[in-house]
C-alpha cells in the first residue's frame, strides 16, 4: 500500500507516521506538501497531528481549505482511503469530509495522556483486523478534541454505524470518567458513510512499538494492509 | 470599505472559555455576572464600491472559512462608518 503523509506548516506528527509506515511496517511512503493536488500515486493519505497553519481561526480551519485537502474528495472517489489523526481529524471535520466539529476540551486543559478506546465498528478498512468490542490503548495529545455534533447528525452516525472509537475504561466501560475531553457520547473516532475516511483524536503512530509503551496503534495499519490484500477494496482505481 | 464580522458560539453550545472567564471575574468580585460568552471579531478592509455587493462577499467568506456552521453563528456589519 502506497502511503502519502501530508505536511502542513505546523504539522508535528508527520515524521512519526513516516517512520512507522516506512520503518516499522516497511511500506512505501512519501511526504505530500500541503500545496500538492496530485495524489494519483497513493492508496492512503494520512493527515497527521500538529497545529496546521498555527491552527489560527479554529483548529484545522485553514488546512481544511488547502489545495491538498481540496483534492481529497476526488482521491476518495477513485478508491483511496484517508486517515486523519488529531489535527488531521479536526481538518477532516473542517473540510466537511466528516460530520461534526472538534471544540476546546471541556476541562480547558491540554490533555497528553494514555487512553483506552472501545472499538465499536470493525467493518471498516481501518478496523477490520480488530475484534468488535476490543479495547485499544493509544495516547492522546490535544487541547481541542471535544467532538460535537448536532442531535440529528449523531442519530445518523449511529444509524449508519459510523462511530468507530469511544473513550472507555480499561475494561471497556464507556463512562464519563473515561472521557478525557468532554466529547459527546465519548466519541473518539468516526468514519464517513462509505467507511473510507477515518478521523480519530488518538495517535496510532505513537503506539506502534513496544518501546513506545504499546503497539495497539499498529492494528489500524494492519487492518488497512489486510483490507488491500483480502479483497482489493481499497484499490478500485 | 470596512466591515466587521462577529462570530459567536451557537446558543446551547457550552462555552467553556466563557465559563472560565466568568469564574475569574466572579473571583474579582463581580458577583452579578449571570452569563459570559466569548466570541471573535474579524475586521476587514475591502476594495469595493457597492456596500450590498461587498456584504454578499463577506457573507460568502463567513460561510467558506470564517465561521464553522456546526458550532458558530455570525453577524456582519458592512459597511462600517
Amino acid at each position: 500500500m502506497r502511503f502519502g503523509v501530508v505536511v502542513f506548516p505546523g504539522t508535528w506528527s508527520d515524521c512519526d507516521f513516516h517512520y512507522v509506515i516506512g520503518e516499522v511496517l516497511q511500506q512505501p511512503v512519501k511526504y505530500v506538501w500541503h500545496r500538492d493536488r496530485n495524489l494519483a500515486e497513493f492508496d492512503c493519505i494520512v493527515l497527521p497531528g500538529g497545529f496546521s497553519y498555527g491552527d489560527y481561526l479554529r483548529a484545522g480551519a485553514i488546512a481544511g481549505r488547502s489545495p491538498v485537502v481540496e483534492a481529497l474528495p476526488e482521491f476518495v472517489a477513485r478508491g483511496g482511503v484517508v486517515l486523519g489523526s488529531c489535527n488531521g481529524f479536526q481538518i477532516l471535520c473542517e473540510a466537511g469530509l466528516l460530520p461534526g466539529a472538534l471544540m476546546r476540551n471541556e476541562c480547558l486543559q491540554y490533555r497528553c495522556q494514555s487512553t483506552h478506546l472501545l472499538v465499536e465498528n470493525t467493518d471498516t478498512a481501518f478496523t477490520r483486523g480488530i475484534r468488535p468490542g476490543q479495547v485499544l490503548r493509544m495516547p492522546i495529545s490535544h487541547g481541542e478534541g471535544k467532538y460535537h455534533a448536532e442531535p440529528h447528525v449523531l442519530a445518523t452516525l449511529k444509524k449508519q454505524n459510523q462511530i468507530v472509537l469511544r473513550y472507555c475504561t480499561e475494561d471497556g466501560g464507556v463512562t464519563r470518567a473515561a472521557n478525557p475531553n468532554g466529547s459527546v457520547e465519548n466519541i473518539a473516532g468516526i468514519v464517513n458513510d462509505e467507511g473510507t475516511v477515518f478521523g480519530l483524536m488518538p495517535h496510532p503512530e505513537r503506539a506502534a512499538e513496544t518501546a513506545m509503551g504499546g503497539t495497539d496503534g499498529l492494528m489500524i495499519f494492519h487492518s488497512l494492509l489486510g483490507s488491500l490484500v483480502e479483497d482489493g477494496s481499497v484499490l478500485k482505481r | 470599505m470596512r466591515a466587521r464580522v462577529l462570530i459567536r458560539l451557537k446558543r446551547g453550545i457550552l462555552d467553556v472559555q466563557g465559563s472560565a472567564v466568568l469564574r475569574a471575574l466572579a473571583g474579582l468580585g463581580y458577583a452579578e455576572l449571570r452569563e459570559l460568552r466569548v466570541g471573535k471579531v474579524v475586521e476587514l478592509d475591502l476594495d469595493a464600491a457597492d456596500p450590498t455587493a461587498a456584504a454578499v462577499r463577506v457573507e460568502e467568506m463567513c460561510r467558506k472559512l470564517l465561521a464553522n456552521p456546526v458550532t458558530e453563528d455570525f453577524s456582519i456589519e458592512c459597511p462600517l462608518p
